[in-house]
């Protein structure tokens, strides 16, 4: 061994490998299946919707990391935040807004902040809470599933007061299980995002804490709001909200009781909006607003150390 | 009926790949070099000073540098020879400049006179070394023990007798011998088990006579299971098996650590900023027991170690060292390095020091040499994932050091109990961000030293 080649390093010498890039990678893996009950759904106009917003969002990511003269890593984020900003919004949202979104994603909301580990709010839900301020009518039209048809037709989603739910309470519950329901692109099988959801558990990328209290919290809501439990917590964005949004590292808190604030904390932001204010859903909202309080979470609840003991007698 | 008991660990910890390639190598006994360089401090505590003089001879064992402060431990000549020079080394944990002799060899290894009270490899009858150590007082092989110079030799190099020597107002009831060797790679502990097993249950049973336990654990990683079998047939043949139990433990990283240990054995946590003794607890690793035994029996002074040399290197070898011996000549003996290894680390892969100087000597401490091809490290941005809070076994949030540092918030963390830090390396092993947090840490923690005089 010659000496000039010799280098130093701080211990640990070994590292897992396991790398934010194969995490996002297997972020977006996972998202692969609500994104298929998307475009199966819906047809294929939302093939143009998906391209169009992870296309912008890493070109977006590549162009500002090199006006800012930093290291452009294609670590896979910017892939997540266009894709799940995809399944996010109406299925007919016309292409030039969602481009106008994806580039808000990450140019302001995340970008401005620093970039990746630096954001304070979700960056896809803040595109989204973006273009719901700018254009609340394309943002609120939806169609229909038309199930092989792809002659969509404009209707209601679930949760909007002008929905007609079936007689049938079994074969709603059915519709809202496989999808087969209006909403955003990814949001309406729940199915598919428990599979995808899975995948993200299988690989240990997601702490069960957060959809576990959000979704309770949600369930125990509605029952005392007098509705239906079922109804509410498999309608709306609630299912793609509590497993791929919530539960994003950068945007939440990292000890376990402070994920359970978050997640209870989410869940009663979604039945308020949900049952007091005059939109028909609540779950990017309500997960922005509990962004805001991560830093401040973060900051009081700690985890008690090893050997921690009540304080210590002044000697 | 065995009498081994099994226990789950107590933390989470890690599951490591173990590289133990040198498990089954026999510990080879290195030759004496033609010089040895000995560094003036060698323990945690006060550096010695030098009682010879520059010319002078020495026998191997002779007491060589001494110092008065409790907390110290003598150094002693490990080959026989003349004192040629003194010179200055940088020492890679701390990065200070120490003093170091360098002795050179007369080529004939002229020992100092030992006086052997009892040979433990020849003799099947161990009542006679149980009644020498009984009739021998506490103060004694205390006293027997720090002439030889012994410190904590799994790495921490405290010295030995004032761990042995608790305040009175601290009850010890528990006494644990360390045979865990948690690190990857290492395997110097398992090696002296398996062949070295009576000098280490006799030095056991030595260092119970100083400090009266109730319960004596010999704690071993369950991946060692020859060991675990050996020591089981030894303890019953010497008749130890009413005293020592022997715990076989679930090999989870960082179980050889103290604090995590004991929690497992004891279930008790020491308290932050805490030493084992504050929960009735005192931790030896197996070399230290050894050297115990020769020590107090034997009356041989610390003059040589077991060393691993291993990672990429030709022929990965067990060596007994003598100290002061440089690695350089520890990873000649053991072939060619292989052409992409660009780290040597003292120590093993988690929690050791990454060096530049191959003339730097195998120390008290020095239970391994790693010889291992970099990795490239680019660190990135924190993405808050929490995989650091997840596996700390001190239940700490190592992120939160990372990013008070980068801000210079230096005292910020205290307020989350930096001192408890064990710098196991689990966290920056898992991080995904690939940041090197137990840098962070350290930098940190030697900043706050500084700040606070």
């Amino acid at each position: 061994m010659e000496k000039d080649n010799i280098l130093i390093s701080h211990a640990p010498h070994i590292w897992r490998g396991f790398s934010t890039s194969k995490i996002m990678y297997i972020v977006v893996a996972a998202l692969l299946f609500p994104t298929a009950a998307g475009i199966y759904f819906f047809g294929y106009y939302a093939i143009y919707i998906i391209l169009a917003s992870v296309i912008t969002a890493v070109l977006t990511e590549f162009v500002i990391k090199k006006l800012r003269k930093k290291k452009f890593i294609m670590d896979g984020s910017a892939v997540i935040t266009g894709l799940l900003f995809a399944l996010i919004l109406p299925p007919r949202m016309p292409l030039w807004m969602v481009v106008l979104g994806a580039f808000f994603s990450i140019a302001v909301a995340k970008e401005a902040f620093g970039g990746l580990g630096y954001n304070i709010f979700n960056p896809a839900l803040a595109g989204r809470a973006f273009l719901s301020v700018c254009f609340p009518r394309e943002m609120t039209t939806w169609v229909l599933p038309p199930h092989f048809n792809y002659d969509a037709w404009t209707g209601a989603t679930p949760l909007s007061g002008s929905f007609v739910p079936q007689a049938d309470k079994l074969s709603l519950y059915k519709d809202l299980f496989f999808g087969n329901i209006g909403g955003s692109l990814g949001e309406t099988s729940a199915m598919l995002i428990l599979i995808g959801a899975a995948v993200l558990f299988i690989f240990r990328i997601i702490d069960w804490k957060i959809p576990a209290f959000y979704i309770g919290t949600v369930a125990l809501g509605s029952l005392l709001m007098g509705k239906d439990v079922l109804f509410q917590v498999l309608a709306g964005g609630l299912m793609i909200g509590a497993f791929f949004m919530a539960t994003d590292y950068v945007t939440s808190p990292v000890t376990g009781n402070g994920r359970i604030i978050f997640g209870v904390g989410v869940g009663v932001l979604t039945v308020l909006i949900r049952n007091f204010s005059n939109m028909p859903e609540g779950v990017c909202f309500s997960i922005l607003i509990m962004n805001a309080f991560t830093p401040l979470i973060d900051k009081y609840i700690k985890v008690k150390p090893f050997g921690f003991q009540k304080k210590k007698k002044n000697a | 009926m065995g009498i081994v008991v099994k226990k789950k660990s107590a933390f989470k910890g890690l599951l490591l790949p173990e590289n133990k390639i040198t498990a089954k190598k026999p510990i080879e006994i290195l030759p004496v070099p033609e010089k040895v360089t000995i560094p003036l401090q060698q323990n945690i505590g006060a550096p010695c000073e030098f009682i010879v003089n520059r010319g002078d001879t020495v026998r191997a064992g002779q007491k060589i540098a001494d110092s008065t402060s409790y907390v110290s431990a003598p150094i002693h000549a490990s080959i026989s020879g003349k004192v040629s020079k003194t010179i200055k080394v940088v020492n890679p944990v701390t990065s200070n400049i120490m003093d170091a002799v360098i002795i050179e060899s007369d080529g004939e290894d002229r020992w100092v006179e030992l006086k052997k009270l009892f040979d433990i490899q020849k003799s099947d009858d161990f009542s006679g070394l149980k009644k020498i150590v009984d009739s021998t007082g506490k103060k004694e092989i205390l006293k027997k023990i720090r002439e030889a110079g012994i410190v904590g030799l799994g790495g921490a190099t405290f010295p030995t007798h004032v761990k042995l020597n608790p305040p009175p107002d601290k009850k010890i009831d528990t006494l644990i011998l360390n045979g865990c060797e948690c690190e990857p790679f290492i395997t110097s502990d398992h090696r002296i088990m398996l062949e070295y097993g009576r000098q280490v249950l006799a030095g056991l049973y030595i260092i119970a006579r100083t400090i009266t336990p109730e319960n004596i654990y010999i704690a071993i990683e369950d991946n060692k299971e020859d060991a675990i079998r050996y020591l089981e047939e030894l303890i019953i043949k010497m008749g130890f098996s009413s005293i020592f139990k022997l715990v076989s433990l679930k090999s989870r990283y960082p179980m050889g650590a103290e604090k995590t240990l004991i929690r497992t054995i004891t279930g008790r946590s020491v308290p932050v900023g805490g030493l084992p003794m504050d929960v009735g607890a005192i931790v030896n690793n197996v070399a230290t027991s050894k050297s115990v035994y020769e020590a107090v029996i034997e009356g041989r002074p610390l003059v040589d170690r077991v060393v691993t040399v291993t990672g990429a290197i030709e022929n990965p070898k067990n060596l007994l060292a003598r100290l002061g011996t440089t690695i350089g000549y520890l990873t000649g003996e053991c072939g060619e390095v292989g052409s992409g290894a660009n780290y040597i680390i003292i120590g093993g892969p988690m929690m050791g020091i990454s060096i530049v100087d191959t003339d730097f000597p195998v120390t008290k401490g020095t239970n391994c040499i790693l010889v291992k091809e970099g990795r490239v490290q680019i660190e990135q941005n924190c993405i808050n994932c929490g995989r650091c809070v997840d596996i700390c076994p001190m239940k700490l949030i190592p992120l939160a050091y990372v990013r008070n540092v980068k801000r210079g918030n230096f005292e910020v963390c205290r307020e989350y109990y930096i001192e408890n830090c064990i710098e196991c390396g689990s966290c920056a092993y898992v991080c995904p961000a690939n940041i090197p947090i137990v840098g962070y840490i350290k930098t940190c923690k030697s900043t706050i030293a500084k700040n606070n005089g």
